[in-house]
């Protein structure tokens, strides 16, 4: 990739990489209290008003931008094609419904307590689904988990206790109250939600970052990359890859339930194919594999057609055509992946050589350079 | 005839969210099968499409449930053009039905058969020429189908266009108590007329030939003076065309007419269908659709009619799970021996 697009991207990528940690800490603290700042801020072209509350809508973007990042470590660090992610963000709302709803007959559990456990649901959920069906590989995953999205969701439209389409109202929240005596986390202010949203994502990508240059984000990327050489190579396959659908499910869940809090309201209509699609174009036009590309590529998804209500009829016809546009002339995203093979990689090529390292930007989904001619 | 009492309480209850009837199965089980059978044909002709070009190109083609959607709405618009309104089914002569209903089969094949071809042109071409990988096929695919489902939703909107309906269903004779009317007879008929036709033209003549040489190995075809995006253009047309006429065969059964998303789900369950008999396999496809229908129906006998699209999907992971290659196996590419 020669662009110079590409080029400044990568210096920017070095420059970044050649930085210490505390340095690159100096410099992202300020970017995150931009972040944390952003709804009280409203900045004018920015802003989604009159047409759309912008408290809410930064919800939205970082709601879409911590699914995009759990489906990125199916997606992006593992490789699997994961089409029914909205199956895991389903049971996560569903399973926040049912503990804290009115409507539920179940017991009723503070939210702050749903939250661990929608997420052990999920978890649990993916293993369930993980165990039988990652044997498969490529299209045929893609399809039976695009199968599972849909089971789970003719279970919320057919089994009674979900209640279908009257839903459950009245879903749980965080505690906390206002000066007033109102509660703090309520349907019609974001601000609060995209606070507690943030944060979460903040502590999501620790953990990300962390499995990622560890010993299971290295399985990951040699999975990606080439899954049989990863097996004769001794790297447990079939266990590195339900770790990826299971913390993806997790994660899933988590935004789910939030999701739900945030709402107030969960019924079945908002767990259809379409939405777990807008999910991977999300990653995909982000750039799956790389943390930054697909909160950039959520954030795109999420936040476009709210900020122009004009084409939001059409996200799904522009999303579309991104797509084939994008497969053909930057198929590994608008930010491609990088990889560090090496967990030390960076002191050691600094020690040697004084400069930083050459980041590849080769993901599983960009053609190798010898194959594919046709 | 029930066996309610045989079966745990959990099962038992008169208001438990699944019904498990034995006694409704048996009841309705020829009618099931008349209908699984008629369902089963049109799955089959879609699913030809997938296994066609699976075996050639070794892609799920995704949209190609939008192709069988726009054939739907080509036959809806000739109907209309010609002056029908949802509603009655209006008494015609049988030389006139037969001449309007052979004009929405063209036109249905002829719009199918461009959608798939202009699709091939536009989003699958130019990846092959970079020579990308699977993965990035599948999500163009996804793409693609995004787009012709949204241009159609632009363009009629949300809601499903009224059937409308030429032929009146009437029972011609009874299997076993089950009705068996004149359009499933000439739905499952002209299935299998097509299917037959196809497998003659794949293993027969010349072109089929090419075809299968690529599906085998497109490497060597090239060598061996096969026209190979020939013959991928070929293979998009005839699954488009076939599309086409199962398209004119569900809009003259289904009662709901053609909605923007009516495609989606038709699409995973002839998919489904490909992939139980066999992804790539022409046979098969036959085989797959007409077990999927028959499955669907009985499920939907079984367990209440709700159930019937998640009898489809288990059906779907569970064959996955056992038998990845389907009943018969994939054998567009093996040579005739």
């Amino acid at each position: 990739m020669t662009t110079p697009n590409t080029a400044s991207r990568r210096s920017l990528g070095e420059w970044w990489s050649n930085l210490s940690r505390p340095q690159q800490w100096l410099v992202l603290i300020p970017v995150v209290a931009l972040v944390y700042a952003l709804p009280v801020l409203n900045p004018p072209i920015i802003s989604t008003e009159p047409g759309f509350d912008f408290q809410i809508a930064m919800f939205e973007v970082a709601r879409y931008a911590l699914v995009a990042i759990g489906l990125n470590v199916v997606v992006g660090q593992a490789g699997l094609l994961d089409l029914g992610y909205i199956g895991f963000f389903a049971i996560g709302a569903y399973v926040a419904a049912l503990f804290t709803s009115p409507d539920s007959p179940l017991q009723k559990l503070p939210f702050l307590a749903v939250i661990p456990l929608a997420m052990a649901i999920t978890m649990v959920f993916g293993v369930i689904l993980g165990t039988p069906t990652l044997r498969l590989r490529g299209d045929y995953l893609a399809i039976v988990t695009l199968g599972f999205g849909e089971i789970v969701r003719l279970i919320a439209d057919n089994v009674d206790p979900l209640r279908g389409q009257s839903g459950f109202q009245g879903v749980g929240h965080p505690p906390g109250t206002n000066a007033d005596g109102s509660a703090l986390f309520n349907n019609t202010d974001g601000t609060p939600w995209y606070w507690l949203t943030v944060t979460v994502i903040i502590l999501v990508l620790f953990l990300v970052g962390n499995l990622e240059r560890s010993r299971v984000g290295r399985a990951w990327i040699a999975i990606r990359d080439d899954e049989d050489a990863a097996s004769i190579m001794g790297v447990n396959t079939f266990k590195f890859k339900i770790w990826a659908f299971v913390i993806g499910a997790a994660i899933g869940g988590l935004s789910g339930a939030l999701y739900a809090g945030q709402i107030g309201f969960v019924n079945n209509q908002k767990f259809d194919v379409v939405t777990s699609m807008l999910f991977l174009a999300a990653v995909i036009l982000g750039g799956s594999g790389n943390k930054v590309g697909v909160i950039l590529g959520a954030v795109v998804v999420a936040y476009v057609p709210l900020r122009f209500l004009v084409i939001a009829e059409y996200k799904f016809l522009i999303f579309g055509l991104a797509l084939i546009v994008l497969m053909i002339f930057r198929p590994q995203g608008l930010l491609g992946a990088r990889q560090r093979l090496l967990t030390y990689g960076r002191l050691a090529y600094q020690r040697l050589l004084g400069k930083g390292e050459q980041v590849s930007s080769d993901t599983a989904l960009v053609v190798e350079k010898n194959g594919g001619a046709s | 005839m029930s066996i309610n009492h045989a079966l745990p309480l959990f099962l038992a209850q008169e208001d438990s969210w699944i019904k498990f009837d034995l006694g409704a199965l048996g009841d309705q089980f020829w009618t099931s099968t008349v209908e699984g059978l008629s369902q089963g044909s049109i799955y089959a002709l879609v699913a030809l499409g997938y296994t066609l070009v699976y075996g050639v190109l070794k892609l799920i083609n995704f949209a190609h449930s939008e192709v069988f959607i726009y054939g739907a709405y080509a036959t809806w618009f000739v109907f209309y053009g010609l002056g029908f309104r949802p509603g009655a089914t209006p008494d015609l002569p049988v030389m006139e039905l037969i001449g309007f209903l052979l004009l929405a089969l063209v036109a249905a094949m002829a719009v199918s058969g461009g959608t798939a071809v202009a699709l091939e042109r536009v989003a699958y071409r130019p990846l092959r020429k970079k020579g990308a990988p699977r993965l990035v096929f599948l999500i163009t695919a996804i793409g693609a189908s995004f787009v012709l489902q949204q241009l159609i939703f632009i363009w009629r909107g949300g809601n499903a266009e009224q059937a409308i309906r030429l032929l009146r269903p009437q029972e011609v004779f009874e299997l076993f108590g089950a009705s068996v009317t004149n359009i499933t007879i000439i739905i499952v008929l002209a299935s299998i007329l097509m299917m037959v036709g196809i497998d003659m033209f794949v293993n027969r003549s010349r072109l089929g030939r090419g075809i299968r040489a690529v599906a085998q190995d497109p490497d060597t075809a090239t060598l061996m003076g096969v026209n190979k995006e020939r013959v991928i253009v070929i293979t998009f047309l005839i699954g488009g065309l076939l599309a086409g006429a199962a398209a004119l065969l569900y809009m003259m059964k289904n009662p709901q007419g053609a909605s923007y998303q009516g495609g989606f789900l038709l699409g995973i369950k002839a998919f489904t269908a490909a992939v139980l008999g066999g992804i790539g396999n022409l046979r098969g496809a036959l085989l797959g659709g007409l077990l999927l229908g028959l499955a669907e129906n009985y499920g939907q006998s079984l367990f209440g009619g709700e159930w019937r699209d998640v009898v489809a999907f288990v059906l779907l992971v569970l064959i996955l799970m056992f038998r990845p290659t389907g009943i018969l196996g994939e054998s567009l590419g093996k040579a005739r021996v």
